[in-house]
């Protein structure tokens, strides 16, 4: 299942706030080959909801959001297009 | 390249956008850009892509800024009166980003220097006022096989095109021999309304961000012809001309003219 995906490559943007979340994110998606895995972890609680829907605007895959406590988001998406 | 913090906030809203992200703004940043003058046209072309991070952008003129050119002219300003176009228009864009490297050269473009000063650039943009350099851009960009996007403005109204040599029409395919002198009137004696030169310039910097990133469709075989006093935008098919003298199949002019011939600079 999805809590067994091992991300080929972790972020924290915590402490950024929009848009700088998603530029963040973005880039690190860029420099990903298709197919990898990132995780994100974040605490701006709107980029939790932006950046799911940008990313699959854009074709990327959104695998997992997670509250992990009162403060943190965890992120976790699969790069489907360049 | 990585981004310095800076970069990432300047470019946010380029980064963001699924046809730029950072691989198109890298692709920015590391452009050529060649601007010819530094007028109506070439201020916002100019300064819309300093804004957007063209990592080089030369720029030619011989003209001094003057009180009649600031109804339109905006890079340069009240202050600037009297000084080089080139040094009042390099110290606006140097102001507003200095990611961009800004080379200014004061002299006239003609068939002697035109070669040489386009060799290292991507692009490049016409801002020129008359029809001798107009059509010597448009011969030079050919033989060089540059990409040219080429504005014009005149009253109320504004064209625009992007010539990809090889690839679709030329300027000589839409009007294959210059005008004669005197039959189409310069700004000076028919006036220019002051933010057309903001539409078309803006125009023509949208034209180059495309060529650059590579997305989109360009002007090419087309001429889009703005009316603003209509508040219409007209598309004109521009089919390349086989026969045409400089880009057609058999080319008469293999190299540069002597385009001022019969034409007198109004200054």
């Amino acid at each position: 299942m999805e809590e067994d995906i091992k991300p080929d490559r972790k972020i924290n943007i915590k402490g950024l706030v929009c848009p700088y979340t998603f530029v963040k994110a973005k880039l690190a998606v860029e420099d990903m080959e298709i197919g990898q895995v990132i995780e994100i972890l974040l605490d701006y609680e709107e980029a939790s909801r932006s950046i799911p829907k940008s990313m699959e605007d854009h074709g990327q895959k959104v695998l997992k959001i997670e509250k992990i406590n009162d403060t943190d988001w965890v992120l976790v998406i699969r790069k489907e297009k360049e | 390249m990585d981004f310095t913090e800076d970069q990432l906030q300047r470019y946010s809203r380029h980064i963001i956008l699924p046809e730029v992200g950072g691989k198109g703004q890298r692709k920015l940043l590391a452009a050529k850009v060649f601007i010819v003058g530094a007028g109506g046209l070439g201020c916002p072309v100019g300064y819309y892509l300093t804004a957007a991070g063209v990592g080089t952008l030369g720029i030619i003129d011989n003209d001094s800024v003057e009180l009649s050119n600031l109804q339109r002219q905006i890079a340069h300003s009240t202050k600037t009166i009297g000084m080089h176009k080139i040094d009042s228009a390099k110290a606006t864009f140097e102001a507003l980003n200095p990611d961009v490297s800004v080379i200014g050269i004061k002299e006239r473009i003609s068939k002697d220097n035109i070669l040489d000063l386009i060799k290292g650039y991507d692009i490049v943009v016409d801002g020129s006022d008359n029809f001798p350099t107009r059509y010597l851009v448009n011969d030079a960009c050919v033989m060089a096989k540059k990409p040219l996007v080429s504005g014009a403005i005149l009253k109320f109204e504004g064209h625009v095109t992007t010539i990809v040599p090889g690839e679709g029409h030329c300027y000589r395919c839409l009007f294959e021999e210059m005008p004669p002198p005197g039959l189409v009137p310069s700004c000076q004696e028919a006036g220019v309304i002051g933010a057309i030169p903001g539409v078309v310039g803006s125009l023509q910097a949208i034209e180059v961000f495309k060529l650059i990133l590579g997305k989109g469709d360009v002007l090419k075989n087309t001429l889009l012809i703005y009316d603003a006093l209509k508040t219409t935008f007209r598309r004109i098919k521009v089919p390349k001309n086989p026969n045409c003298p400089v880009c057609g199949d058999n080319p008469t002019i293999r190299e540069l003219l002597d385009y001022d011939a019969g034409y007198c600079a109004v200054r």
